[in-house]
């Protein structure tokens, strides 16, 4: 049986002050569904660097595109987007056939899902999910409507900024990553307890997509840019590195 | 493989959100009630030919006061029967599955393939287990566990992960346990997100 060199496959280690904690009492969820315990940290083996491989065969030609794959006799109303950008890895390299799934709110807040309850109505023509493969250059584009803020049940007032929820496969197990994509400007973001879990400012701006004025398309649709950094994998300074410097030279 | 050159700079991972109650919509829609997609990705592991014991898997979520999760989405990648993770090797075995936790019982069901043994670091074998990932409403970044087999008690003993786990009450919530009253093999791992029996989590 082939063992590959796992010294030279894995990831760095994750690192916590990039993610928010556990428990975070003001996110009231997580109170009951926050472990206590700490993590047991792994090293890495075949079971944490290998990942699932997806084809694009598999998706369908609009699944990218939620402006028409749940439209059955018409458009659905509100503010058209694209929202595209790049997929690399902490390295700077791409992150090439990566599965991007996104998951949203109509224009007025509400989800088509049998538990949402909220009083804005379902549009009949958007469903809210879409999936694209990132291609060589890590590179992914959906059209889309702009989602709405929406309350929800938290402290008594509490309203989400609107944001997409994107899910990440990466190439790795390990690299696994579901996050939120917030829109830059929106007021509500500052005063999200879901946000405020996250520490750290500059992570934070991380998940605020930007107006992409060049990519806007006149009289059609405004762009938005949100850029994706998953783990890297770690370049090691003893057996293969060492070797490979001895043949260069 | 050619060695990385060692980067300039190095990018700091995007940040985890929580996965939110309507997972569903993006991950499994027909749950949410509706389709948008021809094909439903990762709903299952069989496929025709696949060599291997079948087997269930079930249980449920459960969090702090007990209560079932019924939220969650929960994600597994495994070896195939040879131990082989997907790829050119394993022969159309995706080794990879999700499922989500029922919106009234709280219940999961996943249908695959008893996973042979992987080797592990420094050429220790780990014994027969399946990697799970799970997110929910109130989980701030995925959390990692295993499922291992109770019935594979002497491959258990020697596996180098489970070793890691200080004393047995925290090692058995790892265990999935088989269980005669469903269809085929089946096996049950209820995951404890918090409280007495919490189940051990990972950090990858």
């Amino acid at each position: 049986m082939w063992i590959p060199a796992q010294s030279a496959d894995e990831l760095y280690p994750r690192d916590h002050r990039d993610h928010p904690p556990a428990l975070t009492p003001d996110y009231k969820s997580s109170v009951l569904r926050a472990p206590r315990h700490a993590l047991i940290a792994l090293q890495h083996s075949l079971s944490e660097i290998t990942g699932p491989v997806f084809h694009g065969e598999e998706l369908g030609a609009l699944d990218h595109d939620l402006t028409r794959n749940y439209a059955h006799q018409g458009s659905p109303i509100g503010e058209r987007i694209i929202v595209h950008g790049f997929v690399r890895d902490q390295n700077g390299r791409p992150a090439a056939n990566t599965l991007v799934e996104i998951w949203q709110a109509n224009a007025g807040g509400r989800y088509r899902h049998r538990q949402d309850q909220y009083l804005a109505p379902i549009d009949p023509h958007f469903g809210g999910c879409g999936r694209a493969l990132t291609d060589e250059n890590g590179y992914y584009f959906f059209r889309s409507i702009k989602p709405g803020p929406y309350p929800w049940r938290n402290r008594a007032n509490d309203w989400r900024p609107a944001h997409i929820h994107f899910s990440l496969s990466g190439t790795a197990y390990a690299q696994r990553l579901i996050t939120q994509m917030y829109f830059e400007g929106d007021p509500l973001i500052a005063s999200c307890p879901i946000v405020g879990t996250i520490g750290d400012e500059e992570q934070v701006r991380g998940l605020i997509a930007q107006l992409d004025r060049r990519a806007t398309v006149p009289f059609d649709s405004l762009a938005y840019r949100f850029d994706i950094v998953l783990r890297g994998r770690r370049a090691t300074l003893f057996e293969n590195r060492v070797q490979a410097t001895q043949e260069d030279l | 493989m050619n060695p990385l050159p060692i980067p300039q700079v190095v990018l700091r991972e995007t940040a985890s959100q929580t996965a939110g109650p309507y997972v569903h919509i993006g991950l499994a829609p027909q749950q949410a009630g509706f389709d948008a997609y021809r094909n439903p990705i990762g709903a299952s592991l069989l496929v025709d030919g696949l060599e291997g014991q079948p087997i269930v898997l079930h249980g449920q979520v459960l969090d702090g006061a007990g209560a079932p999760v019924r939220d969650a989405l929960l994600e597994i990648w495994q070896a195939d029967a040879h131990g082989r993770y997907a790829g050119a090797e394993a022969g159309g075995f995706r080794g990879w599955a999700r499922a989500c936790t029922d919106f009234d019982g709280g219940g999961y069901r996943i249908d695959t393939i008893k996973p042979g043994r992987v080797m592990g670091r420094d050429g220790r074998w780990m014994a027969p287990h399946i990697n799970v990932w799970l997110v929910a409403r109130g989980i701030n970044l995925g959390l990692h566990t295993r499922i291992y087999f109770a019935d594979e008690a002497e491959a258990n003993a020697a596996d180098p992960v489970l070793n890691l786990i200080d004393g047995e009450a925290r090692r058995q919530t790892l265990l999935a346990l088989p269980d005669s009253s469903s269809d085929g093999l089946a096996y049950r791992f209820d995951i404890h997100l918090q409280g007495e029996r919490e189940t051990v989590f990972f950090e990858l």
